[in-house]
């Protein structure tokens, strides 16, 4: 899933200090189940808001609404009449950076984000999430034993581990096991240990942001 | 056991302090609480293993949210009180109370249709 995680409230209430009502959208899609901007999460940053403008003296109304997924424009498209009718000032998304923006293609009016899109992962325990993928465009983890080299290495090396490796750690933080380590050992477990002194080709870029922006069509799908 | 604690207190009834969500401790806040504190059982103690101890982490959490709009983070407290721990929950209701009134009456406003009678302090506790 799309992991992410809250803006600072700081940085929040400076994005609303001119604002006087605000529709507050949460998304059910990755940021409930990652815990970061789910009808829950909404609940707390609106109460939030609410104490910290009735603290300054300056009320904000905040209207709280979680569409069912912000990345899709069916879903969008039901802020139509909240938005028609209400007189917000802004939307504020707590979605993943794609509902901001397909909230901003749609309306006219002001969208900013709550949080912080941080990484393809998942859940390492509950309350802990962790870096999986980096969308290369061109998935080849079955050469290295199921295991990321390009989102869990922290060069990325396909050819690796290279000297920062110690104690099973990246030199980059003790909090990062070297996958480089977790690759031999895998590989090591599955008897393809051999395999490893193939030299890994440099890897084609051009499906990853090299390319640009990406997009994938399905004409099947099309209605 | 005919305990006095402050009047100023209002008890709201959990099954278990696991219960607690820090939108019920942001919500009273929000209304105009002065402060909220939640009264688990000991550490160790839970009927349902660690209750008690998720509370205390979900009040962890929204001192932080306190701090961060500018509210005193001592306005939320956990205490370990244990159900038939009449004297200590008296005694928790009363630590608490001299606090808020230390800090004073909460800046977000009074608590609608709530009148103890004067009182200077209105504190919403959560506890078993």
């Amino acid at each position: 899933m799309v992991v992410a995680e809250r803006k600072p409230i700081e940085e929040i209430l400076a994005m609303v200090a001119d604002f006087k009502k605000v529709l507050l959208v949460g998304c059910k899609g990755c940021v409930t189940v990652c815990c970061a901007g789910g009808t829950k999460e909404v609940g707390i940053l609106a109460s939030a808001l609410r104490i910290a403008r009735k603290k300054a003296g300056n009320p904000l109304e905040v209207v709280e609404h979680t569409l069912e997924r912000q990345c899709d424009p069916e879903y969008v498209d039901q802020l139509g009449p909240m938005l028609q009718e209400n007189g917000f000032d802004a939307v504020l998304s707590m979605a993943c950076s794609v509902g901001p923006q397909f909230i901003a293609k749609k309306y006219p009016i002001q969208v900013f984000p709550m949080l912080n899109t941080t990484f393809i992962g998942g859940a390492l325990e509950h309350g802990v999430w962790a870096e999986f993928c980096q969308s290369c465009g061109n998935c080849i983890i079955h050469n290295f034993g199921g295991l990321c080299p390009i989102a869990r290495c922290s060069k990325s090396l396909m050819n690796g581990p290279c000297g920062g490796s110690a104690n099973k750690q990246c030199e980059v933080s003790p909090e990062i096991d070297c996958i480089w380590h977790l690759i031999y050992d895998r590989m090591v477990e599955l008897g393809q240990v051999e395999k490893l002194r193939n030299v890994f080709p440099i890897k084609d870029w051009s499906t990853s942001r090299d390319g640009g922006p990406r997009k994938i069509v399905r004409e099947d799908l099309k209605l | 056991m005919r305990l006095d604690y402050p009047p100023n207190v209002r008890i709201v009834n959990v099954p278990c302090t696991g219960r607690v969500d820090m939108l019920h401790l942001l919500k009273a806040i929000e209304d105009g609480a002065d402060g909220v504190y939640v009264a688990g059982c000991h550490e160790g103690e839970c009927h349902f293993q660690n209750g008690n101890l998720k509370a205390k982490r979900r009040v962890a959490a929204v001192k932080k949210i306190l701090e961060e709009v500018g509210l005193e983070p001592e306005r939320v407290e956990m205490f370990h009180v244990s159900a038939s721990d009449g004297p200590g929950f008296a005694a928790a209701a009363r630590q608490m109370t001299e606090r808020i009134r230390g800090l004073g009456p909460s800046p977000v406003g009074p608590m609608p249709d709530c009148d103890f009678g004067g009182s200077d302090s209105e504190q919403v506790a959560l506890g078993v």
